[in-house]
């Protein structure tokens, strides 16, 4: 198996690491056992995602695809940034091992969910917006 | 600085030793004869395959008539378990008893008979990875064709008890065979004294090339061939020899073989240094029991990190290891070797295996271990797995 130049990039030097404290929204998705947990975090102005940090346990695919999501999509406005797919976090990475492209669906989904966390903490029911996240569905691995 | 190289993936595959190299580097340009041929070149052939056959035999305490050249591990395996499977058959015995965390060419092989109407037993193992002889015992059947534990983990490096389980299947008839891949020169071998009817080994493990290795098939046990053809190998096993792997074979097997203990007693101390130091860092634990294992092998689960990333950031400060990751394993589950062993699947992602070899220094396990803590507070400190370990146990810090 062999990582592109950018994979091995955002590897070796993940942008956007850590954690933000007054978050406006908060996702996580993946879980321990099929070893892959990806946080992020957001700070929403107005409509734009000002700040976007992240935090993952995960193969090296895993920690590059959050890198450049995170990369994708701060400074965006949340439309934006919902019309990012695990498709073009794959393209700005040069490509990923098809065994790995789980781990940019898991990208889309951890920054979907930061926006449904930002939106149930307005009151507003994200669903209509966000749509279903559909955390882990393409992990056939875990049973 | 020099960017630092230290490979640590024995167990994976070595580098061909300078003598392995001398040895086969005449069969390549001047004896390349055949050894079937009759003329002076295909002779001289013949008689280095027979010295080859005769050191290898040596090693192992066998007669040389009683080693088979092959292709190497895999094949050794699957040629030792078909054939036997086929034996059974004709006096209607189609059970074989095997463990749950051989290597995938013993495992998968099984696998295959068990599609073909065979029944297998995969004896557990416990948690230090250690199979239990009167499991052997208790599994053996009247159809039983064939028992076939490996004598060295390849992952955790635990040496099973292979001399008890052979006497316990010489008691009852049953055929024997172990894959000695990972144990030859690191473990004495005497097959006779061991009761071993079949023994695999691989030549690339031991500073040889890849893609040759040797069956011994104890004189007398009839075993069908895997391979049809030309009447190489006493006809048992088709092929024109492949005279330089095999001389270079020969040449390993010597040299691994001399002087074991000695050997063991400096590779363990290194590796008992490096299992020390790295159990410092919080929240690992050593996978194997620690003291029926290989001098070489270290193989340590480190929670809240995950093993691809691991070797990935070790490979950028020259260090060359593997994990049971399943991101290593080009599947999804984590390695069934650590399962087995009853780790839950997060600790498994989290593996490192170490496998050291004579050229490791004492240098390079102080790097190491500068090394390894540096690396996991790195990755520790950006997983949310971690993260939530220390939330949920009251741990504090990274390492
Ligand atoms: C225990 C064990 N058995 C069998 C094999 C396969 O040997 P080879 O690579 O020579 O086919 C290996 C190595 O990969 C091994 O470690």
């Amino acid at each position: 198996m062999i990582y592109s130049e950018k994979v091995m990039d955002h590897f070796t030097n993940p942008r956007n690491v850590g954690e933000i404290a007054d978050a406006d929204g908060v996702g996580e998705v993946g879980n321990a056992k099929c070893g892959d947990i990806m946080k992020m975090y957001i700070k929403v102005d107005g409509d734009v995602i000002s700040d976007v940090k992240f935090k993952t346990f995960g193969c090296g695919a895993a920690i590059a695809t959050s890198s450049m999501a995170t990369e994708l999509i701060k400074g965006k406005t949340i439309d934006e940034a919902l019309k990012l797919t695990n498709r073009a976090v794959v393209e700005a990475l040069e490509g990923l091992p098809p065994a790995k492209l789980h781990c940019s669906v898991l990208a889309e989904q951890a920054m979907k969910s930061a926006i449904s966390d930002y939106y149930k903490k307005q009151g507003i029911d994200p669903t209509p917006i966000v749509g279903d996240i559909g955390d882990c569905e393409e992990c056939h691995g875990c049973n | 600085m020099d960017k630092k190289f230290i490979y640590c993936d024995n167990a994976a595959t070595t580098k061909v030793s300078k003598s392995v190299l001398e040895a086969a580097l005449p069969y390549f340009t001047e004896e390349y004869g055949n050894a079937s041929s009759i003329y002076m070149l295909g002779q001289n052939a013949a008689k280095a395959l027979l010295k080859a056959r005769e050191t290898v035999a040596e090693a192992l305490s066998a007669k040389q008539h009683e080693i088979f050249f092959t292709s190497g591990g895999s094949e050794s395996d699957n040629w030792a378990i078909k054939g036997m499977a086929l034996n059974g058959a004709k006096s209607g015995k189609k059970h074989i008893i095997t463990s749950v965390f051989e290597h995938h060419a013993v495992l998968h092989t099984c696998e295959f008979l068990e599609k073909q109407g065979y029944e297998v037993t995969y004896l557990p193992v416990d948690e230090n990875g250690l199979i239990n002889p009167d499991d052997v015992k208790n599994a053996i059947r009247k159809d039983t064709c064939l028992v076939t534990i490996m004598f060295a983990n390849n992952e955790i490096g635990t040496i099973q008890p292979i001399k008890e389980i052979g006497a316990i299947c010489r008691e009852n008839k049953v055929p024997f065979h172990t894959d000695a891949v990972q144990a030859i020169g690191n473990v004495e071998i005497n097959v006779k004294e061991m009761n071993i009817d079949m023994l695999s080994l691989s030549g690339h493990k031991i500073h040889a090339f890849k893609g040759i290795g040797a069956l011994y098939i104890r004189g007398g046990l009839s075993l069908p061939n895997l391979i049809h053809g030309g009447a190489q190998e006493k006809s048992k096993r088709a092929g024109t020899e492949n005279l330089p792997a095999i001389v270079g074979l020969a040449q390993a097997v010597t040299d691994a073989t001399r002087n074991i203990k000695e050997k063991q007693e400096i590779i363990s101390k290194r590796r008992d240094r490096l299992i020390d130091g790295i159990l410092k860092i919080q929240e690992t634990r050593l996978n194997g029991d620690r003291e029926k294992r290989l001098c070489g092998n270290v193989n340590i689960s480190i929670r809240g990190v995950e093993g691809e990333s691991l070797l990935l950031m070790l490979d950028m400060f020259g260090i060359l290891a593997s994990s049971g990751s399943a991101c290593t394993s080009g599947s999804l589950d984590p390695s069934h070797v650590l399962l087995a062993i009853g780790l839950p699947h997060e600790t498994a992602h989290g593996s490192l295996r170490l496998s050291i070899s004579e050229e490791t220094t004492d240098e390079d396990i102080d790097y190491i271990l500068e090394t390894i803590p540096k690396v996991v507070d790195r990755l520790r400190s950006m997983s949310p797995l971690w993260e939530r370990i220390c939330k949920n146990e009251g741990i504090t810090g990274t390492i």
